[in-house]
């Protein structure tokens, strides 16, 4: 522990694999202060800018509010809530495109500002002593403070840590080309920002606290060194200038020598950083009780006439910042959010600007030519492996870019996908010019989106489980209670009372019912009986017609072949009797038809018999004839069974059964 | 003697292999077809039984003594993929009987048509939807596997299937998909 402050103190500082030194392009707004930018026309405020999720809505279309009310409650610790940048009126709550590279819309707030820009309450704080932690950690937690440095972590989870702190570190790095904001900000306010510090270190109590600054910032290195000077904790630490030294886990390794293990927060290892913008609004909430409603934005480019650093209020749309700016309205084609190396293209200039908007950046086409209007302009990969030189992860983009293509999903978890930090560093290398931080990005959302699925995938299946396993149960339930009901009716069958003598009888009076009609279908049946007698008859005289028909067949045939063999002229002939042979064939078919159908429908038997005993082959007609009466009869009885079917169908839908209904089957049967 | 010996010696060796092979598939009895929990847990678990069988399980089941692997309509072509991989066969395309379309969904009940018959309760594989007898009936969005199988028994046909919004959280990066909007 001594030796790595011994080191610092010297100078001596670690160094992470890899880096890049991209051109710089701070020089547009380094030399030109921050400005204040009046009150835009309206207000677009994200209830979500952070990553976690989003507070409670507190108010409605309608309301005045003040400037810096709270307008959405937090109820999670990874909810921060959102204020009012100024006074106005809330127009709407409306979806509206966000600061998000997908340039999707999300739940916004539009606030009408009054142009009084008027302060609710507020309780200026005086004597920071008299605080305790809890006070501190509450009041950074109302004043809605995420990180600000990019990524925008709830600042009060971060400082709410219970582990024992070894390095407070303040990250100045600012390592991405163009931004200045930190820098700005240090020079011209690097009291609030010591407050912000001391506040922290009450927090948190370090034993070191270090801020980390790239040498590109001499101007700003001199006010820290001279503001810090009267307090031994606090190093500065001047770094070499080298992208990516800002990244949370290069910088730990830069300043301590220690490498963040994969999936292990910082604290973990004893070590919180804070970005010093967070610093500077953490001291104006808790001192003067300002919540996070105003952030410095680097507005720069070589498309804009006045490239600076402005103080934006949140929720500012990016087209009045860059107007501010001077930027030509011909050339609107490409604006940025965030450094050149980590940030996005803006599909609308009404994004509007959020707690982690360090940076917009309107680039001529000539600077950074716009991957729409030109293509990407990759080709393939030639291994040259400039790529794993750079990258400060220490991870292989070659393969993970060929794995990521592939959507191999194990072999990119296998590269450790999940510890780039997309910092860009190998894309801006590549002679390729593969955009390959795109590629891990899909790779990753993808994984993501997978494992989410899996894990929905794993509760429905518990989920269908549990509820076989309750029917099954549900089931056996049943059974046993049928089973202890009937036994339970038995019993007191048995008992001897008089209302189980009644119920009994009721029950044998149920069964002679039954036996009754029983034998009345039985008394029916021998009605019936003579057909089963005349079916003997008539089959015996079919089989007899159809044993008739076979030899005429055989003989018609035994003619063919004969006549064949004998005398080709005599074709005719022998087609003949094909022919008659066809109609015999009809004819048995159609006698097979009768017989089937007669004894299908014992009612018109007796017509049956008669047919039978005539069956003769001439009598093809006649049969017919019966065949069609069947056939019209079996029609009108389904018929009438259907719609015996559909009236049972609409009682039961009305659910009220009327007399006509139950007197329908009968009715139905007597015909 | 040598015939003897040899006898000897390669019949007990025969007994004891065949006792350590005993031995083994007793101690180490595998429970159940490990092939069919492989497919198990390859499939999306919508137990919407499109492939014929009464959820997830059973068709992984089939699978494993060779029914085809081509039937899971919500899993498609990945799914597909996947078991063919896991089985060691080409994938075949997706079984022509099922839509292709296996975008995400969740049941919706406009409730104020639903009439409480509890039908689609009954139906739900995964007891997703709340309610009971004569009062109105709501999906538990989260629970929803997407499997349409309450949209078929409801009487009132008040159950829509909604595709699931797109929002920055689930948000896919497509290089090729970004929307562009020219800003002037």
């Amino acid at each position: 522990m001594g030796s790595v402050i011994e080191r610092i103190k010297r100078g001596h500082f670690w160094t992470f694999h890899g880096g890049i030194h991209p051109p710089e392009q701070k020089f547009l707004t380094t030399d030109k202060p921050i400005r204040a930018v009046s009150i835009p026309e309206q207000l677009i405020l994200p209830l979500q800018q952070h990553i976690g999720i989003s507070a409670d809505l507190q108010v409605n279309v309608g309301d005045k509010v003040l400037k810096g009310q709270a307008l959405t409650k937090s109820t999670h610790p990874m909810a921060v809530p959102i204020h009012a940048p100024t006074s106005g009126t809330i127009s709407a709550i409306k979806n509206a495109v966000i600061a998000h590279p997908s340039g999707l819309s999300e739940l916004c707030l539009f606030i009408t500002p009054d142009g009084e820009d008027k302060w609710r309450e507020r309780k200026i704080c005086t004597d920071l002593a008299k605080l305790t932690d809890n006070d501190l950690i509450d009041k950074i937690s109302s004043a809605g403070i995420s990180g600000m440095g990019g990524a925008g972590f709830p600042t009060q989870v971060k400082v709410s840590t219970h582990e024992k702190i070894k390095f407070l570190i303040i990250n100045a790095a600012e390592c991405e080309p163009y931004i200045t904001a930190d820098d700005l900000l240090i020079r011209e306010h690097s009291p609030s920002i010591l407050d912000g510090i001391n506040i922290l270190d009450s927090i948190l109590s370090p034993e070191h606290i270090l801020i980390g600054i790239e040498d590109n910032k001499p101007e700003a290195i001199k006010v820290l060194q001279q503001t810090t000077a009267n307090n031994e904790k606090i190093q500065v630490c001047v770094l070499p200038t080298k992208y990516p030294t800002g990244g949370e886990k290069q910088l730990i390794q830069l300043l301590t020598g220690q490498e963040v293990p994969a999936g292990v927060l910082p604290s973990s290892l004893g070590i919180v950083m804070q970005n010093i913008a967070t610093c500077f609004a953490i001291a104006d909430a808790v001192i003067n009780d300002i919540p996070l409603i105003k952030r410095v934005v680097t507005v720069s480019g070589q498309a804009l006439q006045k490239p600076q650093n402005v103080w934006s209020l949140l929720g500012t749309p990016v087209g009045y910042l860059l107007e501010q700016c001077g930027y030509p309205n011909k050339d609107k084609k490409h604006i940025i959010m965030g450094g050149p190396m980590m940030g996005y293209s803006l599909p609308t200039d009404q994004v509007p600007v959020v707690k982690t908007t360090n940076c917009i950046l309107a680039p001529s086409e000539k600077e950074i030519s716009s991957p729409y209007s030109t293509g990407t302009g990759e080709v393939e990969c030639i291994r040259c492996g400039q790529c794993s030189d750079v990258c400060p992860a220490q991870l292989l983009p070659q393969e993970l870019q060929w794995s990521a293509k592939a959507k191999d999903h194990q072999q990119l978890n296998k590269l450790n996908l999940f510890d780039c930090i997309e910092c860009g560093a190998c894309a801006y290398v590549c002679p390729s010019q593969i955009p390959l931080v795109n590629y891990y990005r899909i790779a990753k959302s993808e994984i993501r989106q997978q494992t989410q699925l899996d894990i929905k995938a794993e509760h429905a299946r518990v989920r269908f489980e549990a509820r076989k396993e309750r029917l099954a149960r549900d089931k056996i339930a049943r059974e046993e209670k049928q089973k202890a009901a009937a036994e339970a009716r038995k019993a007191r069958m048995n008992s001897g009372t008089t209302e189980a003598k009644n119920e009994m009888s009721a029950v044998a009076q149920a069964l002679a019912r039954v036996k009754a009609k029983k034998a009345q279908t039985n008394t029916q049946t021998p009605s019936n009986e003579e057909t089963p007698l005349a079916n003997v008859g008539q089959r015996s005289q079919v089989a007899a017609a159809i044993a008739r028909a076979k030899a005429k067949k055989l003989a018609a045939q035994q003619n063919m072949t004969v006549e064949k063999t004998t005398l080709v002229d005599e074709s005719s002939n022998s087609e003949q009797a094909v022919v008659d042979k066809k109609a015999k064939i009809a004819a048995a078919v159609a006698k097979a038809k009768a017989r089937k159908l007669a004894e299908k429908t014992p009612v018109k038997q007796v017509n049956v018999g008669d047919t039978a005993t005539d069956l003769k082959v001439e009598q093809v007609s006649n049969t017919e004839k019966t065949v069609v009466d069947k056939k019209t009869k079996i029609a009108a009885a389904v018929a009438k069974a259907k719609a015996r079917k559909l009236v049972d169908q609409q009682a039961k839908l009305a659910a009220t059964p009327s007399d006509e209904i139950t007197n329908e089957p009968p009715k139905s049967e007597s015909t | 003697m040598t015939t003897l010996m040899a006898i000897l010696v390669l019949g007990s060796m025969a007994l004891l292999f065949g006792a350590i092979l005993g031995f083994a598939s007793v101690k180490f009895h595998v429970e159940g077809d490990p092939l069919a929990e492989q497919v198990d847990a390859l499939l999306p678990q919508t137990q919407c039984g499109q492939c014929g069988y009464p959820g997830c399980k059973p068709y992984a089941e089939a699978v494993a003594i060779g029914e085809a692997i081509n039937k899971c309509a919500p899993g498609g072509e990945d799914t597909i993929k996947k078991i063919a991989d896991l089985m060691g066969v080409e994938p075949p395309p997706l079984d022509e009987n099922h839509d292709t379309d296996n975008s995400p969904k969740v049941a919706f009940i406009i409730e104020e048509d639903c009439i409480g018959c509890t039908k689609c309760i009954q139906a739900c594989p995964v007891d997703a939807i709340l309610g009971t007898t004569k009062q109105m009936h709501t999906i538990i969005a989260d629970e929803c596997t997407g499997c349409d199988l309450c949209v078929e028994p409801c009487p009132v046909d008040c159950i829509v299937m909604i595709p699931i919004a797109k929002t920055p959280q689930n948000w896919q990066w497509d290089l090729n998909n970004i929307p562009v909007v020219q800003l002037d």
